[in-house]
């Protein structure tokens, strides 16, 4: 009964990076349809040695790099928070998790054109409002701007998973830690914190292979630009093969990308295969 | 009617043979019990008689036709699970009368028994709330309904009180012992638990790593154990089984003296020792008896008995009640 | 916790985490306001949070002018398409491997994660390409099956965790009383996985709702959902505020309900049943 999707799912992985794989080796372009011919590895060095190449990989590693650390930073101070007795936590509760349910095209136009605009955006507004000068962050930060805006969408989604984990601490270990002598401080470094790495572990797992393939925010906020400064991998295979037509030099890419996918997923399968119990 | 018989059934799991040959006769109306450590193979063998298992030789004939190979629901058989194995989404009602619906009974009909059934077991307040909702003993009693409302011809119980606390497992003992008194049907129950094979049984079957050890009365178990196993497993506290020179005085390999055939006294007596705990239970005292030679042996004395830790006592076996076993561990019949 | 806590504290609590909500809470706030002023309003260089004119203008304008209508259509179809046709094969994987597990269980279960790892730029240009020879590009059907294929491994992640759930010895139970295969799935087994079935279906539409890749490269406007149109207002019209904040939040509004209701199954689902 499992074989329909066994072969359906072995058919989506094999056949397509089969032929993104035989195209990477050919001199493809559609836009001269009839001059494809094999081309040895000439793809692979025309990608790795474009300088677009290395400025993409370093804005994919920051992007996912930076909104890990805020995402799993704050998710754990707001899980925390959100763990405290208060009034109306099943309210607050829905407007920490909002985010993550809205669509990444929404989000990203929302902030570009309402938030970091520099001319009527609302940080310009509280810019002058403060007596400061309106930044335009799109064009002056635009990776970090990326960042904040994608790291607002998976805040959400790190807080509720560690909150989750949290509230499956069990009190009792925490009572015995308090009767054992330990304080506030050590409790939540020998008791909560381990109990957490789990958690975290799943929550880095997830948001990393969601990250590797951000893709929306970048299209259309920067597009890419200015310059490559917010080019990430996914986006310059995109923008090699569907805006160049240059499906040779765009397969090489993708096949990079899926070789750098391996690279973090082994990692990560190692630390969360011990994890997820069958 | 209600008769099992077992003959020659075994059970392998691939190569591991949890169950090696054996025989069994289970007799219409009685109350029997599987008792063992765990991992003794005795929920595997009533899973057999349930058809939940597949024998792997052997033949199994219910009310004396072969059953061997009927599925569970042919066999006229009703089984109470440990986890109960309520259906979580239907009220006591529906989960009583799901054996009747599925029997294809009308509907009036299984109204009037699930109600005759709610009404035996104390389940009429709760008839319409769901499983999630009732205590353990109620869940409990909600299995034992399910099962009783088909009338079968014998009832399997998989160590149905494992999940109760101490008081309640008290109750539950007493209801199933009355309800079998009541209905006069088979009972075929499994337990790790000596104090319920004791309480309810007519008879007992102790099982150990598969093999049956010895199948007798409650009485004949505790008086006659076969072999060291039995006399160790039946009996609370344990017997004190002894080895070595005491045993070679009395002519065997291993002796057995239960706490309660001991003489106690505070000067004299056979063995002396020195009380290392004594448990102080009102009617009777459990003392933890250290003998130079012989090792740490359990007595009771009556409850007023004045010993306290570090006191020296003497111990004087009743030499009528003493178990002998000789090297294979089987008992030296007198 | 059995402790008690000082009312101070839990004001202060309180307070915090309000503040705090709302600040997180407060782009898509300020998105829905904005959906209800004016043009001129929405890019005042004074901006009102409440004190402003409220108006219905930008729904009427967006709905009359975009062809609004069918992009929530396609989003409708895409979503509900694909987790359709994703449950109909899932389903009876999971079953298996929950039901009649054997030593090659976990290996699959660990190889369906990991082809969640490939990344989509990695087939993409064979994907376009075997939907440009099929004429499948700008088509709903060719976008249901991508989304149902990007899904598959989510889905019966899922509903694998939910379906080990159901005690065998309820089954057994059920076969002890008399129940058939057929009755066994009618009256036991299936109202013991409907609840699961429903939460994996819930955020399955959620995500492919969202999904802003492949619908974003495969499509340009017959098939194009809410995530192409919304991509249209990058430049220049983004500019219109208001109808932007108006189609935004037409744009979200369903899937934020359905993922409130959905919060516990999101964390179970989106874990692959590591956390619940």
């Amino acid at each position: 009964m499992m074989s329909p999707a066994v072969i359906l799912l072995l058919l989506w992985m094999i056949v397509p990076l089969a032929m993104t794989l035989y195209f990477s080796f050919l001199r493809y372009n559609l836009l001269m349809p009839g001059t494809e011919a094999f081309d040895g590895i000439q793809n692979y060095r025309y990608f790795l040695t474009d300088p677009a190449f290395l400025e993409a990989l370093g804005n994919t590693l920051m992007l996912v790099g930076g909104v890990l650390c805020i995402t799993v930073i704050g998710g754990t101070l707001l899980a925390l928070l959100l763990d405290q007795p208060m009034f109306g936590q099943g309210i607050v509760r829905l407007l920490f998790i909002a985010p993550f349910f809205v669509m990444p095209t929404v989000s990203a136009l929302v902030w570009k054109n309402m938030f970091m605009n520099p001319t009527n955006g609302l940080f310009a507004f509280v810019a002058k409002v403060f007596g400061g000068t309106p930044i335009d962050w799109l064009g002056h930060y635009p990776l970090p701007s990326i960042i904040l805006i994608v790291a607002w969408q998976w805040l959400p989604f790190a807080t509720l998973i560690l909150l989750t984990a949290l509230q499956s601490l069990d009190s009792e270990q925490i009572e015995a830690a308090e009767m054992d002598g330990a304080n506030a401080f050590s409790r939540f470094f020998h008791i909560v914190v381990p109990h957490l790495a789990r958690a975290a572990t799943v929550v880095i797992l997830i948001q990393t292979i969601f990250l590797l393939s951000i893709f929306a925010e970048i299209l259309v906020t920067t597009n890419g630009g200015p310059g490559n400064a917010s080019t990430n991998i996914p986006f310059l295979v995109y923008a090699q093969s569907l805006l160049q037509f240059d499906v040779g030099v765009g397969s090489a890419g993708g096949i990079v990308a899926v070789v750098l996918a391996n690279i973090v997923a082994i990692f990560l399968m190692r630390m969360v295969g011990k994890n997820l119990d069958l | 009617m209600g008769s099992i018989t077992l003959k020659k059934v075994a059970k392998r799991f691939g190569d591991v043979e949890v169950i090696p040959p054996l025989d069994l006769a289970i007799e219409d109306g009685e109350f029997v019990v599987f008792v063992g450590p765990s991992g003794c193979g005795k929920s595997t063998l009533l899973r057999l008689i349930a058809g939940l298992e597949d024998v792997s030789e052997g033949v199994i004939e219910i009310d004396g036709t072969d059953a061997t190979e009927q599925p569970p629901a042919k066999r006229r058989l009703a089984m109470v699970f440990q986890s109960y194995a309520l259906y979580p989404h239907m009220s006591v009602r529906k989960n009583i009368a799901f054996p009747l619906k599925m029997a294809g009974m009308e509907k009036s009909a299984i109204k009037a028994k699930v109600d005759h059934a709610a009404k035996t077991l104390n389940l009429s307040d709760y008839i319409d709330r769901r499983p999630g909702q009732l205590s353990g003993g109620q869940r409990q009693r909600v299995a034992i309904g399910r099962a009783i409302v088909r009338e079968p011809s014998a009832f399997l119980f998989d160590e149905p009180l494992s999940n109760l606390d101490a008081a309640l497992r008290g109750n539950m003992r007493i209801e199933i012992s009355e309800l079998h008194q009541t209905l006069d049907t088979t009972m075929v129950y499994v337990t790790h638990d000596q104090v319920e094979a004791m309480t309810m049984a007519d008879k007992i079957v102790v099982l150990n790593a598969g093999r049956i050890e010895q199948v007798g009365s409650p009485m004949e178990l505790y008086r006659e154990p076969a072999n060291v196993f039995v006399a160790s497993f039946i009996g609370s506290p344990s017997m004190n089984i002894i080895t070595g020179a005491p045993a070679a005085e009395a002519g065997a390999t291993t002796i057995g003296i239960r706490p309660e055939h001991f003489q106690l006294s505070t000067d004299g007596g056979q063995w002396r020792g020195v009380v290392g705990v004594s448990e102080h239970l009102g009617s009777d005292t459990f003392l933890r008896v250290d003998v130079e030679g012989v090792g740490t042996l359990t007595a009771r004395a009556e409850g007023e008995f004045p010993a306290r830790h570090g006191d020296t006592v003497g111990l004087t076996p009743d030499p009528e009640r003493m178990h002998r076993f000789d090297a294979a561990g089987l008992r030296i019949v007198r | 916790m059995a402790r008690q806590v000082t009312l101070n504290r839990r004001l202060i609590n309180t307070a915090v985490a309000w503040s705090l909500g709302l600040l997180i809470f407060f782009p898509i706030l300020w998105t829905i306001l904005t959906s209800f002023k004016t043009e001129a309003e929405a890019i005042s260089l004074q901006p009102s949070l409440f004190g402003f004119d409220w108006t219905l203008e930008n729904y009427q304008e967006v709905n009359a002018r975009s062809n609004y209508p069918r992009f929530f259509a396609n989003s409708v179809i895409i979503a509900v398409g694909s987790t359709l046709l994703g449950l109909c094969i899932a389903v009876p994987a999971a079953w298996a491997m929950a039901f009649v597990p054997s030593n090659r269980t976990r290996g699959i279960l660990m190889w369906m994660l990991s082809t969640k790892m490939l990344p989509p730029v990695g087939v993409l240009i064979p994907i376009y390409l075997i939907f440009r020879e099929f004429g499948l590009l700008d088509s709903r059907i060719g976008l249901v099956f991508v989304l149902m294929m990007v899904n598959l491994p989510i889905i019966i992640w899922m509903l694998f965790t939910y379906f080990r759930e159901i005690p065998g010895e309820i089954l057994e139970a059920a076969r002890m009383d008399g129940a058939n295969m057929k009755s066994e799935i009618l009256y036991v087994l299936t109202p013991m996985a409907v609840p699961g079935i429903a939460s994996t279906m819930l955020l399955c539409v959620i995500l492919a709702w969202n999904e802003a890749f492949w619908t974003l490269v495969l499509t340009t406007t017959q098939a194009a959902p809410l995530t192409q149109f919304i991509a249209s207002f990058s430049s220049p019209e983004g500019l219109f505020y208001a109808k932007l904040s108006a189609a935004s939040t037409m744009a979200i509004a369903p899937v934020l309900i359905l993922g409130w209701f959905s919060q516990k199954q999101l964390v179970r689902g989106l874990t692959f049943g590591a956390v619940k």
